[in-house]
């Protein structure tokens, strides 16, 4: 089984993080994680609800858009995914602008539903599959979800991990930073120091574990019916990954 | 009584310069023939609002001179990448931005729906886009003990813009499951519609359809226009057209290959083929 792409490699990680969950929700712009959770969806027997944005068949919700945020805030979904131009080591996540906002050298589409979701949304899976320090940086240049929040403030929900092309962050929210959980093969320790624009813990013991590979079952389970259930929402994404329709 | 017109440029004047005009997302059905008429017409100092998130009608606007502020959750494209005229217009500081996120949009609408003056809503607490908003205020939940929660101000927009599959004489419209456009309708001053087909009878007569159905109580004016939604598509009717927005994208880059664009798909055909 060669050939193992680094987007396949996210989803099957992605798609470990949603065991045993009841219903996750997949946001605007999301290819990969929509993937890991139908691949996810299918691992459960179909006991995950699977809510996902822009599909026109079988859909989760009857109320319009709004339904997600309104479920969301009522504690009806577990697992929610985003991504940021710009992901800094508190978890932090901007989808807005590089430099001054008002005159930005960079303008990105906007913050969607994150400035919302971020909080009250559990298990937020944060993903991004460009891993370098222009991305990862130290300090966002807006914040449109901030990755902690002071004590007093309303907040069940937050980062539980970042997924990114060379690695998997795990967010540590007692101490407020990125714990290094594992490198996916063919990756480096030194180079995920090196391609990372933010401090990180390192885990417990003497070593980094390597990230698991999708077995050959799941392999075919992405290849075959993910990726056509996914081609309907991500025609593009489905025929790059995947092959033409 | 809502008006029966007879297109989509008729559809276009009622939507007057200065406007607040609220146009949905590019999943439930966009006025794409009423958004071409107002770039035809040369509409000015349009102030968008995004429900929550549009691509491709903000687009055509921005990049035609036609807005002067947009609020918004988003302005993307999609899968066919960033919003190149809108990204132009925001570094070259010819449009006022009001970022914001999706549920704020929904709450300060339903609010208006309410009749209220504001909506609290969670979240939000230690953004930049509540930093940067001086119309919103963070406040305290009067029934709870050092509770923060962000108030939001209704948004009642002039006029709410948007296509749907069929509606009636009555000016009932059917939007089935897209009821984000009931909120529109509900919330706005106004609501015009393009329709596929106005067929006849009372759409409000079938209860299977009743539900899925705005009243024409709340329906300024209606127009047919057959493919009004192209390039965007019509759940279960027509499907988006990502090739021609692929190209779009591609000609938008620069104002020269935009304005190309619209003169030979603005402004060089009446309707989509």
């Amino acid at each position: 089984m060669s050939g193992i792409r680094t987007e396949e490699i996210m989803i099957a990680t992605i798609a470990r993080m949603l065991s045993g969950l009841s219903h996750v929700a997949v946001g605007a712009a999301s290819p990969v994680p929509g993937s890991a959770a139908l691949l996810a969806r299918r691992l459960s027997g179909g006991a995950l609800r699977v809510s996902l944005l822009g599909r026109v068949s079988n859909p989760t919700f009857t109320d319009g858009a709004r339904e997600l945020f309104d479920c969301a805030a009522q504690g009806r979904i577990d697992a929610f995914f985003l991504s940021g131009v710009q992901i800094d080591g508190q978890a932090n996540i901007n989808l807005v602008s590089i430099g001054d906002p008002d005159k930005p050298k960079a303008r990105f589409p906007g913050s969607f539903g994150s400035a919302y979701l971020y909080f009250l949304v559990p298990r937020v899976i944060l993903f991004r599959q460009d891993h370098s320090p222009r991305a990862l940086v130290p300090k966002v240049d807006y914040v449109s979800a901030p990755g902690v929040s002071e004590p007093n403030v309303y907040r069940p929900g937050g980062p539980y991990a970042l997924v990114t092309g060379r690695c998997v962050f795990d967010f540590d929210k007692d101490a407020g930073r990125f714990r290094l959980g594992s490198v996916h093969s063919g990756h480096t320790v030194e180079e995920i120091e090196k391609e990372t624009g933010f401090d990180f813990e390192m885990p417990d013991g003497a070593v980094v574990p390597e990230t698991e590979m999708p077995s050959r079952e799941w392999i075919d389970l992405i290849r075959g019916p993910v990726g056509e259930e996914i081609r309907e929402t991500y025609p593009d994404f489905a025929s790059r990954m995947f092959g033409k329709a | 009584m809502t008006e029966i017109l007879s297109s989509a440029e008729e559809i276009a004047a009622r939507i007057p310069d200065g406007a607040l005009l609220a146009l949905p997302p590019e999943y439930a059905p966009c006025s794409m023939e009423t958004i071409r008429a107002l770039v035809r017409r040369g509409a000015k100092e349009l102030r968008l609002l995004g429900v929550p998130q549009f691509g491709i009608q903000a687009e055509l606007l921005i990049g035609s001179g036609c807005v002067a502020e947009v609020e918004t959750a988003a302005v993307t494209l999609g899968e066919q990448g960033l919003a190149p005229r809108f990204t132009d217009a925001i570094k070259q500081q010819k449009i006022r931005m009001r970022d914001t996120t999706c549920p704020a949009i929904h709450a300060a609408l339903q609010a208006s729906e309410k009749g209220l003056p504001f909506m609290p809503l969670r979240g939000l607490i230690g953004t930049d886009i509540l930093a940067r908003r001086d119309d919103w205020r963070l406040g305290e939940n009067p029934f709870g003990e050092d509770d923060p929660i962000v108030y939001l101000p209704a948004i009642r927009p002039d006029v709410a813009l948007f296509h749907a599959p069929k509606a009636d004489r009555n000016g009932n419209v059917w939007i089935g499951l897209r009821r984000e456009l009931m909120m529109m309708a509900h919330a706005s001053a106004n609501a015009c519609v393009t329709v596929e087909e106005i067929v006849d009878g009372d759409l409000l007569d079938d209860p299977q359809l009743a539900a899925g159905t705005i009243p024409g109580l709340y329906v300024s004016a209606i127009a047919p226009a057959e493919r009004g939604a192209w390039p965007l598509g019509v759940p279960h009717l027509y499907e988006r057209d990502n090739a021609h927005l692929a190209r779009y994208a591609e000609m938008a880059k620069s104002q020269q290959g935009f304005d190309a664009y619209v003169d030979q798909w603005v402004n060089g055909r009446a309707a989509a083929e």
